[in-house]
């Protein structure tokens, strides 16, 4: 099964004239769920796969944040794993700073960008060990790439970064465990920051955290952005927390990209039925009491995905060929969307 | 005036520790009216879970209620035998937790579960605790209930796996339902299936909610009143509305700046409260969140304030305290009264 490129938009109305950082292209990638063969030679049963990710294509721009939302399954987590270079995709490609990230021969140009890029994770309990410093933390890339030599002015440089995020420089003497959830994320930031990256994919950075602590660390990546010219790739399922960090938004469900738009665009007049419902979905205090809209339905299966248009199942305004063909992805106004309302056979079937 | 369903006074819930007892709830009071959503929130650790298990006699020891009273239509229930509140668990409180696996039984059939339950609520055959089964089933909302009835949990997809447990809570038409963050574990186009589903049939039956949650969005949409807490203490209870449109205690105030929206300028930067909600052995003297506050005054940190009426709720602030309030700063008067806090006329006075 083969899918339509998303076309890239190279007239983005209010993302200026920024060169493209990170070019995603058929991005794709099937998980084996299957039995070890001599499981299946002896018990029977076929091989099982699952398309986690399924012909993937966007484009960032410098300084620009690029949003992944959806829901959970959807693909997010494996599309920037394999856009960091930490899983390998079945197919396609991701080039950052015109180096091909999974393709590309040249060593010392290999080891240069990956320097640029970095990740931040959802659980900074996690992702922060327990048994090292602070300082050790926060050292660990420099010292990876060889960036400051000098192990007084590789000091300095942690006091540098704390300050940055807004902790103490004393606090590179303290473990992990004496921080709060909040105090943990920017230690993570920090650490992403040592390397100098121009690019940091943030995978649900805030979802663990408190929201009076989630409005800190948006604000902060969002100050950094504008100091150090950061671009991000962002992802979360909170669509709210999307409308306020996001230039430009991708909606994704069960793999695929159903709509991109400037994010202006999409929460103002979304255009695919699953986006309409999204928004439709999210309970907002300013909204309270209203009734809305119940959906129906759930995701399915990812291992079954329904055939043609994977919403068709849930669509409110699901047609005929819906079930049947995977839609193209048309250009409505500013956003791209993959859905059969946007093609002559709508007009036709009118 | 009618009896609230649930009546909770003066609670204190104290956890004893190798390095002394922590408190985990300290002296909270709140009641919920027949009928009536009470939404509880709160951001993580501030005692939501907590309340919840000690009115249902289920803290996890060594938890213990160490004072107040908790009554249910009246009734003492904080000191009856274990016995008893195995029988008022289920009959008279339903319960539903975040995780729907907790509530079923992964080696059991969904639609066995039921009938056992309904069995041992009710006196029924065996024939007719099915019928009425398969009817619950239908009524929250599973697709070919009587052929699913032989499914077991795995089979059913996380949405559907909370339906049953609804089904369960409600199979023996109880007074109360307390549900603890029921749709957190589930995805955004489910959950709002799911709050929508859960307030239609306790609101059939007549029964009173006490709806768990650390998303305020949930609350505005599902609760008729709200109860605040922070560090295990009451911050502010009110309508939804009041609490939602005019909150009167400053974490209130921050808590709803600090929520991102889907309407106003998404360019704005978000209102932060700085610092976090204290561990249970640090909990500052005075007000708890004082040292988060921007209007804390010396009261603040030397003595703890009460529940006062702040106008439209009722607020644990002493900018509602009418002997403690003049005694803040002008300019912290004028700030608070900028942001929109309903002084008292004393304070008022002191600023005019
Ligand atoms: N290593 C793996 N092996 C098998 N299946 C996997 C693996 N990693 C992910 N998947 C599956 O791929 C799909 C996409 O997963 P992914 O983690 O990318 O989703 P996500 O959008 O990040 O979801 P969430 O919001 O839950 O984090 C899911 O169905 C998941 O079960
Ligand atoms: N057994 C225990 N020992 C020590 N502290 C405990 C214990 N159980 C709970 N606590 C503490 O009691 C406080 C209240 O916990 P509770 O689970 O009620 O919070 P909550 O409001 O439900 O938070 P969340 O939103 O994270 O579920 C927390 O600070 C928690 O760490
Ligand atoms: S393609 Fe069809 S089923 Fe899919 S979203 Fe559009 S209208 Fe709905
Ligand atoms: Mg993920
Ligand atoms: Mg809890």
């Amino acid at each position: 099964m083969s899918v339509a490129a998303m076309p890239k938009d190279v007239s983005r109305p209010d993302s200026g004239n920024n060169k493209t950082l990170v070019e995603i292209n058929g991005l794709r990638r099937v998980f084996d769920l299957s039995k070890p063969w001599l499981n299946r030679l002896i018990e029977g049963g076929g091989k099982v796969t699952l398309t986690a990710v399924d012909g993937v294509d966007f484009a960032i721009r410098e300084g620009e944040t690029y949003a992944l939302v959806g829901e959970s399954g959807s693909g997010k987590s494996t599309i920037a794993k394999m856009t960091v270079g930490l899983l390998r995709p079945s197919a396609g490609s991701v080039t950052i700073g015109g180096t091909d990230v999974w393709g590309s021969k040249d060593a010392e140009g290999m080891r240069a960008m990956r320097r640029q890029i970095q990740m931040i994770f959802q659980d900074p309990f996690a992702s922060l060990n327990p048994r090292w410093r602070v300082r050790a933390i926060i050292e660990e890339p420099i010292k990876a790439f060889d960036l400051i030599s000098d192990a007084k002015d590789r000091g300095e440089r942690v006091g540098e970064l704390l300050s940055l995020v807004g902790l103490d420089p004393r606090d590179g003497q303290k473990f992990p465990h004496e921080f709060s959830g909040g105090q943990r994320q920017r230690i993570a930031i920090a650490r992403a920051l040592a390397s100098n990256p121009r690019f940091i994919v943030c995978d649900e950075p805030t979802s663990a955290l408190d929201v009076s602590v989630q409005a800190q660390v948006l604000n902060l990546l969002r100050d950094l952005q504008e100091r150090l010219g950061l671009t991000y790739l962002f992802i979360s399922h909170n669509l709210a927390v999307v409308r306020h960090v996001a230039t430009r938004v991708g909606v994704l469900y069960l793999g695929r990209l159903v709509e991109e738009a400037p994010a202006r665009e999409l929460f103002a007049s979304p255009q695919h039925p699953y986006t309409k419902m999204l928004l439709e979905a999210v309970p907002d205090i300013e909204m309270g009491g209203s009734e809305r809209q119940s959906i129906a339905g759930e995701i399915p299966n990812p291992v079954n995905p329904p055939p043609g248009c994977h919403f068709h199942p849930r669509c409110p305004q699901a047609m005929d060929h819906c079930s049947r063909d995977i839609p193209p992805v048309y250009h409505v106004g500013a956003a791209n969307v993959r859905c059969h309302l946007f093609g002559d056979a709508k007009r036709s079937a009118r | 005036m009618t009896t609230p369903t649930l009546s909770v006074r003066n609670l204190r819930v104290e956890i004893p520790t190798r390095r002394g007892v922590l408190t985990a709830i300290d002296d909270l009071s709140f009641d919920i009216a027949p009928g009536e959503v009470l939404g509880m929130v709160g951001e993580s650790g501030a005692g939501k879970s907590i309340t919840g298990s000690a009115i249902i006699g289920l803290l996890e020891p060594p938890g213990r209620v160490a004072g107040g009273e908790i009554r249910l239509a009246g009734e003492r229930i904080d000191n009856v035998s274990p016995d008893q509140m195995r029988r008022i668990r289920g009959r008279r409180i339903g319960m539903i937790f975040q995780d729907p696996l907790t509530s079923l039984n992964p080696l059991y059939r969904i639609g066995d579960q039921l009938v056992e339950t309904i069995l041992t609520h009710e006196r029924l055959s065996q024939k007719a605790a099915r019928t009425k089964a398969v009817k619950l089933l239908e009524e929250v909302g599973i697709p070919a209930a009587e052929a699913r009835f032989s499914a077991y949990p795995h089979q059913f997809s996380g949405g559907m796996r909370q339906r049953v447990v609804i089904a369960l809570a409600l199979c023996a038409d109880p007074e109360l339902v307390i549900a603890d963050e029921p749709t957190t574990a589930l995805d955004v186009s489910v959950q709002a299936q799911i709050i929508a589903l859960l307030k239609r049939l306790c609101a059939d039956r007549g029964a009173s909610v006490m709806l768990i949650t650390h998303d305020m969005g949930v609350i505005a949409e599902t609760a008729d009143r709200v109860c605040v807490l922070y560090a295990g203490r009451l911050a502010e209870i009110g309508p939804v509305r009041a609490v939602v449109k005019h909150p009167q205690h400053p974490y209130t105030q921050g808590l709803m700046a600090a929520i991102p929206s889907l309407v106003g300028d998404p360019d704005a930067t978000l209102a932060q409260i700085p610092g976090s909600m204290p561990r249970l052995g640090a909990i500052p003297a005075g007000c708890a969140f004082n040292p988060r506050c921007n209007f804390a005054f010396e009261a603040c940190s030397a003595a703890r304030p009460e529940v006062y009426d702040a106008g439209t709720s009722d607020a644990s602030c002493f900018l509602h305290a009418s002997e403690v309030a003049p005694s803040a700063p002008a300019e912290t008067l004028r700030a608070a009264d900028q942001a929109g806090i309903v002084l008292p006329v004393s304070a008022k006075e002191t600023i005019a």
